[in-house]
């Protein structure tokens, strides 16, 4: 857990119980159906042609699929009392964080009914009950999860902050900032860097010095890893370790893991740019791990398709709640900028 | 570390200081964040003695790290604590101001009233103290324009150290911008005012304040120019003009009511700052005036500040700052009408 290396091997892999197993698939299947849909009804008009501002959800729409692994990983070790500070591609972290269906699916549709009354959008969810926030700006929720974390720490209360970043943002100085006081102040916090290979367009390769961020962290002191696999078990391990040492006061950890970006930086990205589409549909995780649980005799396909629909009745009740819901007043837009 | 009581004659630098202590032991969730403030007091000496009296733990030393510092208080702030950040000199605050502009001013709005972010940012900033750019500036302009963000200026020792206080206890983030060549300037200071108006209910956050009354014309300053504006009042009244001087006090909200109703009475307006005027808080002053009270000018609103270019060398700035012979200049443009 201390070292930078690669692809190093977990003594504890495949110690996970049965139960245990099923739930992060199940967590992984309510991600990428919410995803699915969100996409549904995103492309549903915005014809003829492409126009990003027309349509039941207008503007950018960055969707999570195939990072589904790093979220539940991760936060299968949280509560609702623990801080996660997540990105523009926040649905995953949300979801696996626990926050509600119905709130969240009416901010990203803009409705008065969502978590910010449908003035934050899909980037911009704030969630107090589940201690959740993102942002846009990319590294930028770094150094609030650095103060959640101070105050944690003040109140000596075990609880701690995850901060997720994508590869790119790792570049940004805020990360280097943060990366250098939580080490500095030792605080109850895991920073989670999201390697999808691609900043938009441009491949990790072109962006970025070094071949692993774990090599960034233990730079500044801190215990780090990268987690080679998108597989949600060898996430799951690492973030045990790194959770674990943060609730015991022992300071903060970075998780790098190489996940997949399985779609576009946006809905509407062509991708033109990138050489490995072909590849991609085989290395999506969510097939992967369901036929491990299949060989491993923990999951039928009864019991998967159970899980599917469960998962779709849920979605399908927080997209019609959204859809029915009412949009701002205008009247009410000055509101709130100040207490 | 006992509170000091009644009225003492004290620099501007020390009030902030005593209103600061005052707060600290007033509320154990304030915390002072800022490079340097620790066992060195801040570079202007403003956090003196903090250290020693409440600990590491309160008064805190950072790296030298103004988006960590900001992002730090943002997450404090999320979980109940009141933050005050030093940023060390005005031009220091460029590279937190992806952290204020883009999530401090925002989350309470994007929360529609869910999250509170009572974040103090203290700025020292302003000419006068001969040294050169990012030292030296008025960036206050660039947060007023951000939707969210409380911006004040306290240009009197008194109202320093009620507004800083006020400015801890707002549940809105306050951009507190302290005129660092009035730091050493002394005032009388009741160490006992009250922090809410007792018959408006009204704070030094909300409103601009007539300094000193007059007749002829409407002199607006904030922060270090109100002195100057008073030195010039005195000089007018030497030849006969009556000049009245608003203190603005808060740029964000801007109390315009209070300026349009001195203006009602004046017909002229002067306004003047240390930033530069091209569209600056004289332009946006200027602009309410002529909507509210249109009719009632005597001559167009004029505006006297730093001009459009990077704040210059030391041996330049009396050149830039606005002078008492460029404001009495811009006085009689405006009377001459």
């Amino acid at each position: 857990m201390t070292t930078a290396t690669p692809g190093r091997p977990h003594p504890m892999q495949g110690e996970l119980d049965g139960p245990t197993r099923v739930d992060l698939y199940r967590t992984m299947v309510l991600i990428r159906t919410f995803e699915e849909a969100i996409r549904r009804d995103y492309y549903a008009d915005k014809g003829p042609g492409f126009d990003i501002g027309k349509g039941l959800v207008p503007g950018e729409m960055h969707l999570a699929a195939g990072q589904e692994p790093v979220a539940v990983g991760v936060c299968a070790h949280l509560t609702a009392d623990d801080a996660v500070t997540a990105t523009h591609r926040p649905h995953h972290f949300a979801i696996a964080h626990g926050m509600d269906l119905r709130a969240m699916t009416a901010e990203i549709f803009g409705r008065e009914t969502g978590l910010g009354h449908g003035r934050g959008g899909h980037m911009h969810l704030f969630d107090p009950s589940t201690h959740f926030s993102c942002s846009g700006i990319i590294a930028e929720g770094y150094p609030p999860a650095l103060g959640q974390a101070f105050a944690f720490q003040r109140q000596g209360t075990g609880r701690i902050a995850v901060a997720v970043t994508g590869e790119g943002a790792a570049n940004q100085g805020a990360f280097h900032e943060s990366l250098n006081l939580a080490a500095l102040w030792k605080l109850p916090v895991v920073f989670v860097v999201e390697d999808n290979e691609w900043g938009i367009s441009v491949p990790r390769s072109a962006s970025t010095s070094v071949h692993s961020n774990a090599t960034r962290g233990v730079s500044y002191g801190i215990p780090a890893e990268r987690v080679r696999d998108n597989d949600v078990e060898a996430v799951h391990l690492a973030a045990s370790q790194a959770v674990a040492r943060a609730r015991a006061g022992e300071g903060p950890t970075l998780l790098e893991v190489h996940t997949l970006r399985l779609w576009g930086h946006f809905e509407g990205d062509a991708q033109g740019y990138r050489g490995d589409l072909d590849d991609v549909p085989a290395r999506d995780p969510i097939p992967a791990y369901r036929a491990a649980l299949g060989a491993a005799g923990l999951l039928d396909d009864a019991a998967a398709k159970q899980i599917a629909d469960e998962a779709s009745t849920r979605v399908e009740d927080a997209v019609t709640f959204a859809k029915e819901s009412p949009l701002p007043d205008p009247a009410d837009a000055g509101a709130y900028v100040f207490a | 570390m006992s509170t000091t009581t009644g009225t003492q004659r004290i620099t501007l630098a020390k009030a902030i200081n005593l209103g600061l202590r005052r707060a600290l032991e007033s509320d154990p969730k304030v915390l002072l964040m800022g490079e340097d403030i620790g066992a060195l007091g801040g570079v202007f000496r403003v956090t003196d003695g903090l250290y020693k009296d409440f600990g590491a733990d309160r008064v805190v030393d950072t790296p030298l790290a103004e988006s960590g510092i900001v992002g730090t208080a943002i997450g404090l702030a999320l979980r109940g604590y009141r933050s005050v950040c030093e940023i060390q000199f005005d031009g220091f605050i460029y590279p937190a101001f992806d952290q204020i502009t883009t999530q401090l001013s925002r989350m309470h709005y994007r929360s529609q009233g869910r999250l509170s972010l009572p974040v103090v940012i203290r700025v020292p900033y302003g000419g006068g103290i001969g040294a050169i750019e990012h030292h030296s500036e008025s960036p206050e302009v660039l947060f007023a324009h951000t939707a969210g963000l409380r911006v004040v200026s306290p240009s009197t020792p008194a109202d320093a150290y009620v507004m800083i206080q006020q400015a801890v206890a707002s549940p809105d983030p306050v951009l507190f911008f302290e005129p660092k060549g009035r730091y050493w300037d002394k005032g009388d200071v009741d160490l006992d005012a009250p922090l809410v108006d007792a018959s408006t209910g009204e704070t030094g956050l909300d409103r601009a304040v007539v300094v000193r009354p007059g007749t002829d014309l409407t002199l607006v300053g904030y922060g270090p120019t109100v002195g100057t504006c008073l030195k010039v009042a005195d000089a007018a009244a030497a030849e006969g003009t009556s000049i009245e001087v608003v203190d603005l006090r808060t740029l964000s909200p801007l109390d315009a009511a209070t300026v349009a109703e001195s203006v009602r009475r004046t017909g002229r307006c002067v306004v003047v700052h240390e930033a530069p005027v091209l569209y600056g808080t004289g332009a946006e002053v200027a602009a309410r005036i002529t909507e509210e009270c249109f009719y009632h000018l005597q001559a167009p609103v004029l505006r006297v500040g730093g001009f459009h270019v990077p704040y210059p060398v030391s041996k330049l700035e009396h050149e830039y700052l606005p002078s008492l012979d460029r404001i009495l200049d811009a006085v009689d443009r405006s009377l001459a009408y």
